[in-house]
């Protein structure tokens, strides 16, 4: 085990898959030299040099689409998108390319592609650089979506969707990049589809992922001076979805409490409290609730932004509300 | 000229090949045998075969909505196009792609697509592939006039230019942008103007002379596959159907659509072949009957194959 940063297991993780793997390359906007708009590339150009670490123009579709081409053509890409927010320049080439190539092809294509994008409100970078919109990807059918909470999950999802034959969505979040945590060494991988349950409990289920997942922990905390034990269920990756994680530990807990930072309505929240309706009922004793920002778009001033966003109190709240 | 006695025959018999598959489908769509849309590239086959007549098997191709000729042209088989038509399990992609997606990735086709301007990121994508396996191969993309009015068009150009990719462009002008004349949606008459803003050559040719298009393609390839970057060529044509079966096409001039019809890119072959005394007219004749023959046998083969199990609906979503 290894003390780093997420932003620095992700690069680990990609490190170690492009030693292993000639085919793998990573191509982006200031990917190279520059170290990627948040340092998360930083030294992979100098350790695999410009033929593995490209810089683009200012192209999303071309840096999705032309990925696209690689992965099928038999190459490995890691494409980098700037900000989860830019997707819109480019979801042609995600959601009507990559997603449905195989299907369409009849199973005869293979699309191992990672999009990795940052995430994330907090840093007061206002409406079109601080959104989370996983459920924009959790609703395209062959399409997976990760997102690592913590060092660990970061370097192990990494390695795990790289080495996937399928296009991958690899989500990170900014406000992550910096925490630090044990990581191990090598060839970890963390299998896509497998929940983790980061805090056990037995009177509340908590599902959350991402960013959240830290707040979450932090309001566990403050709770179990109550003498509310939270189990606190991190999705890690949102497709494929770890039902049985899920329905297992709100069979434990009879409640459940959905915490994520994309807006209310239709969020993946909602997602996971039909699920648990449809397969888990009779395990529920109180209504599902949940956590979100509201519908509204991300405002600059840190006292709204601040407003906007869940946070360890407003978790607490919600899960005193249920006792 | 340098194309030798067989190599013109070939073209002709491919010609005559894709001409016969898409008479047929008009034939098949009007009858209600082929679900969905299907966009006819008749008019435009001395294109797909001008090109794909110098590409290899291990070379790719990314193609449009009106992709039938491309892939007839780069070793389709007919027999499971014509299945994929008719949404059958033998058909290149089971029954679950139809005729706007049907691709063979062994034989380097990436696919017809349905959104236009679509295929130019992902043959941009496999020319980055050959470059980087360093295998010698070169990918071409194929798109229309309404295409290059595209965001990807412009990315993808200029993004080959600067990677230096080993891919064509290749834009079949065929006057139409669905049912927008191609004076009412850019200010330009040739598309390879456009070329120059990416620092690439751009040639436009006839897109109905095959050996025009042979050879600039022929250029642009191997000067591809010599690593020296991408060629955008606009072949100039006309397409004689509606945008899709269905479509009268009744906002074309008819004395455009006469005037085009006279440039008919087989007959314009098959003179040249005459004059050389290539082929006699008894051959040539053959040739399309036979070409007429083996479409028979495809849709046979079609018509014969079983309709999908509705489980298969549930297959091949992700790779395991």
């Amino acid at each position: 085990m290894k003390q780093m940063t997420y932003a620095e297991a992700i690069r680990d993780g990609m490190r170690v898959e492009m030693h292993r793997d000639p085919n793998v390359y990573l191509a982006g906007e200031d990917v190279a030299q520059f170290g990627g708009c948040f340092g998360v590339t930083a030294g992979l150009y100098e350790e695999f040099g410009p033929k593995r670490v490209m810089n683009t123009p200012i192209s999303e579709a071309v840096i999705v689409g032309h990925a696209v081409g690689a992965a099928t053509a038999g190459l490995r890409p890691i494409a980098e998108i700037m900000f989860v927010d830019f997707m819109g320049c480019c979801m042609d080439e995600l959601f009507n390319q990559a997603a449905k190539m195989r299907y369409m092809f009849g199973g005869k294509a293979r699309v191992p592609m990672v999009l990795r994008t940052p995430c994330g409100a907090g840093m007061s970078a206002a409406a079109q650089h601080s959104q989370s919109v996983e459920s924009w990807f959790t609703h395209i059918p062959g399409v997976k979506t990760v997102m690592p909470g913590t060092p660990a999950d970061a370097k192990g999802l990494m390695i795990a969707a790289i080495r996937d034959d399928n296009p991958v969505i690899y989500i990170e979040h900014k406000q992550l990049l910096p925490v630090a945590g044990e990581v191990p060494e090598g060839e970890y991988v963390v299998p896509l589809g497998k929940a983790d349950i980061k805090r056990e409990g037995s009177d509340i289920t908590i599902v959350t992922w991402s960013w959240m997942l830290q707040k979450c922990l932090a309001a566990a905390e403050d709770l179990a001076a109550k003498g509310i034990q939270a189990e606190i269920v991190d999705l890690r990756t949102l497709i494929p979805l770890d039902k049985d994680a899920i329905l297992k530990s709100v069979a434990k807990t009879g409640k459940l409490l959905v915490v994520h930072e994309e807006v209310k309505t239709s969020g993946f929240g909602g997602e996971i409290a039909a699920m648990v309706v449809e397969e888990g009922f009779d395990y529920l004793d109180a209504p599902i609730m949940r956590v979100t920002p509201p519908d509204t778009p991300i405002p600059f001033n840190p006292i709204l932004e601040g407003a906007y966003l869940p946070s360890e109190e407003k978790i607490a709240q919600a899960v005193e509300e249920f006792f | 000229m340098d194309l030798k006695q067989e190599q013109l025959l070939a073209l002709y018999e491919k010609m005559a090949t894709i001409r016969a598959f898409e008479l047929k489908a008009v034939e098949l769509f009007a009858a209600g045998q082929i679900p969905g849309f299907v966009h006819l590239y008749l008019g435009e086959e001395a294109i797909a075969t001008g090109v794909c007549a110098n590409l290899e098997q291990k070379d790719y191709i990314a193609s449009t909505h009106r992709g039938h000729g491309h892939l007839i042209a780069k070793g389709g088989n007919l027999n499971f196009m014509m299945a994929e038509l008719l949404g059958r399990t033998t058909g290149y992609c089971k029954g679950k792609g139809g005729s706007m997606h049907i691709a063979d990735v062994d034989l380097g086709i990436l696919g017809a697509n349905g959104i236009v301007g679509a295929g130019m990121p992902i043959a941009t994508g496999a020319a980055f592939a050959c470059k980087y396996k360093e295998n010698g191969a070169v990918a071409v993309a194929f798109f229309g006039d309404g295409a290059s009015d595209r965001a990807t068009f412009h990315e993808s150009l200029n993004l080959a230019s600067i990677w230096k990719l080993p891919v064509v462009f290749v834009c079949e002008n065929n006057g139409w942008a669905i049912s927008n004349a191609q004076q009412n949606h850019q200010n330009i008459t040739d598309i390879s103007d456009r070329a120059s803003g990416y620092g690439i050559p751009g040639v436009s040719v006839d897109g109905n002379d095959v050996i025009a298009v042979y050879e600039a393609a022929g250029a642009a390839i191997e000067r591809a596959r010599r690593g020296e970057g991408p060629t955008l060529i606009e072949c100039k044509t006309w397409r004689w159907r509606g945008h899709f079966e269905g479509d009268p096409g009744a906002y074309k001039d008819p004395k455009d659509q006469e005037e085009w019809l006279a440039k008919d890119p087989i007959p314009r072959l098959e003179k040249n072949l005459l004059k050389l005394k290539f082929a006699t007219q008894a051959a040539l004749d053959k040739v399309k009957a036979e070409a007429r023959e083996k479409v028979e046998v495809a849709v046979q083969f079609a018509e014969g194959s079983p309709q999908p199990d509705p489980g298969e609906l549930l297959t091949d979503v992700y790779a395991d």
